[in-house]
């Protein structure tokens, strides 16, 4: 297969990243700040945890600049679980980059919940042994981070609120102007390649295989076990939950029943089985009360 | 290889779609496992990569282990790959009490090559009497984050089919065939091939 060919890339790094990305398909990635939040994420059965200082949740409720982790904190967590553990970096930092593959996270997060550190350019991601995910919020973005070397694309939804309006939002639009490319004619393929701001090479590959050519996680608003069970039918391969554990009544229990619903999103009978009793939801913000400079999700590039 | 049998694929978490794919492409039916009531009508069973741990939390939750277990004892065909070597393997180096099948007689380290830093490719040089079609070239071997098997731990009854640097990274005893690596991930449908004609139909 030609190089050129995103999915069929054959170059080892490639292969074993996007490789890693799909080890953890069907499953939860969960949000965690401490190295005993992990191990309940661990015990709860999520296939990666991400370490982080704040939950979304209290970024947005504290303000001021987001970064970085504490190595400190990362590595605590790297020893407390077995499982792959994510760091986030700041849009464009590439130092913070340098350093959570230093420390040997395994997947990094060019994430759009800290704050940005660059606001024209995202990291070249293509320099890295170690594989990032990158948000979006449309098919545009998504191909931009994808030739900027993402081997993970997750939704952005809109972090630490509980409301998973944005998500199905950023999620529909992706999976819409996906099945759009799919029925283009091909010579408008590289009109619609400027129109969206995406490499020509990659818009003419997903019309032709009808998906993205890395994994599609979903992000940003899961709250509930029905939540990651909608998101699963509407396209996504796997979930992140941020806030919506660890800002919830009963962690444990809702990290367990978010994992089973993202495995049993087809059995409406098993979700409502599993969707019994879990205590109190994270108290959440209404997406429609932000303001437009309150919204994490149009930071991105 | 047109085939009325039909693989079943745990789809509990991993990379199980991957596996579907390589199967379908080779003329078999293959059905999702999530449940015990899947199992009926199955003539095989592939466990995919994914965390062995977040499998085997679904694997007790929806019952799964005993029926599975049953069904390999009585010479159901199962392959597993990296997760799924370590939920075969009978003994666990570090974590024995994790909940598993188990079948093969072999210890498994887990993570034993370090993070995803780590994580290779290697091309494995498989010998396998009587079929030579993995003699004609390497096959390209992607470790992701991947399970080891100590060369002295490998019990009676296992047969060692490939080994790299020292270690056992495909192996088989009798209806079980466990590799290390993710031959799902390289479009080299060799091992799969190898599985559905010696193993299912021998």
């Amino acid at each position: 297969m030609s190089e050129k060919i995103w999915s069929g890339r054959q170059s080892s790094e490639w292969r074993k990243n996007v490789g890693l990305a799909e080890m953890l398909k069907g499953g939860v990635i969960m949000d965690v700040v401490t190295p005993e939040q992990a191990v309940i994420a661990a015990e709860a059965g999520a296939s990666a945890v991400m370490a982080l200082e704040r939950v979304p949740a209290d970024i947005r409720a504290d303000g001021g600049v987001s970064r970085m982790s504490d190595p400190k904190m990362i590595k605590g967590i790297q020893e407390a679980v077995s499982i792959p553990v994510m760091a986030k970096c700041r849009i464009g930092h590439f130092m913070e980059a340098r350093i959570l593959e230093a420390l040997g996270v395994d997947f990094i997060d060019e994430s759009e919940v800290l704050t940005p550190a660059d606001d024209q350019y995202h990291v070249d991601k293509t320099s890295f042994k170690v594989p990032f995910v990158c948000g979006c919020r449309n098919l545009g973005e998504a191909l931009r981070r994808i030739g900027e070397g993402a081997v993970m694309i997750r939704t952005k939804g809109e972090a630490g609120t509980g409301d998973v309006i944005e998500a199905v939002r950023h999620m529909r639009t992706l999976m819409d102007e996906i099945h759009v490319l799919t029925v283009m004619p091909k010579d408008q393929l590289m009109s619609a390649a400027r129109d969206m701001g995406a490499p020509y090479d990659l818009v003419e590959e997903v019309a032709r295989i009808g998906r993205l050519p890395v994994p599609n996680f979903s992000a940003g608003g899961v709250a509930t076990p029905a939540d990651a069970a909608l998101m699963m039918h509407l396209g996504a391969e796997s979930v992140f939950v941020g806030s919506g554990i660890f800002k919830s009544g009963d962690p444990a229990r809702r990290a367990k029943a978010i994992v089973e619903a993202v495995t049993n999103y087809k059995d409406p009978a098993k979700l409502a089985e599993i969707s019994e009793d879990l205590g109190e939801p994270m108290v959440g913000i209404n997406c429609d009360d932000l303001s437009e400079k309150e919204r994490l999700a149009s930071r991105g590039w | 290889m047109p085939d009325r049998k039909t693989i079943g694929v745990l789809a509990l978490q991993g990379a199980f779609a991957r596996h579907i794919d390589v199967v379908k492409s080779l003329g078999v039916s293959t059905v999702e496992l999530r449940d015990p009531d899947d199992l009926p009508g199955i003539n095989a069973l592939i466990i995919p990569g994914g965390e062995s741990t977040a499998m085997s939390k679904m694997l007790v939750r929806w019952g799964l282990i005993e029926p599975l277990q049953k069904l390999i004892k009585g010479g159901l065909p199962v392959f597993g790959t990296c997760a799924g070597l370590i939920l075969l393997a009978d003994r666990l180096k570090d974590w024995d009490a994790l909940p598993r099948l188990g079948g093969l007689n072999i210890t498994v380290a887990r993570n034993a090559y370090g993070r995803q830093l780590d994580s290779f490719e290697a091309s494995l040089n498989i010998t396998i009497p009587g079929s030579p079609e993995f003699s004609e070239s390497a096959m390209e071997g992607v470790f992701i984050r991947a399970p080891r098997i100590p060369a002295d731990s490998v019990g009676s009854g296992v047969e060692v089919l490939c080994s790299y640097d020292g270690f056992p990274v495909l192996v088989r005893q009798e209806n079980i065939l466990g590799a290390a690596f993710h031959p799902e991930l390289t479009g080299d449908n060799r091992l799969h091939e190898w599985f559905l004609r010696e193993i299912i139909n021998p």
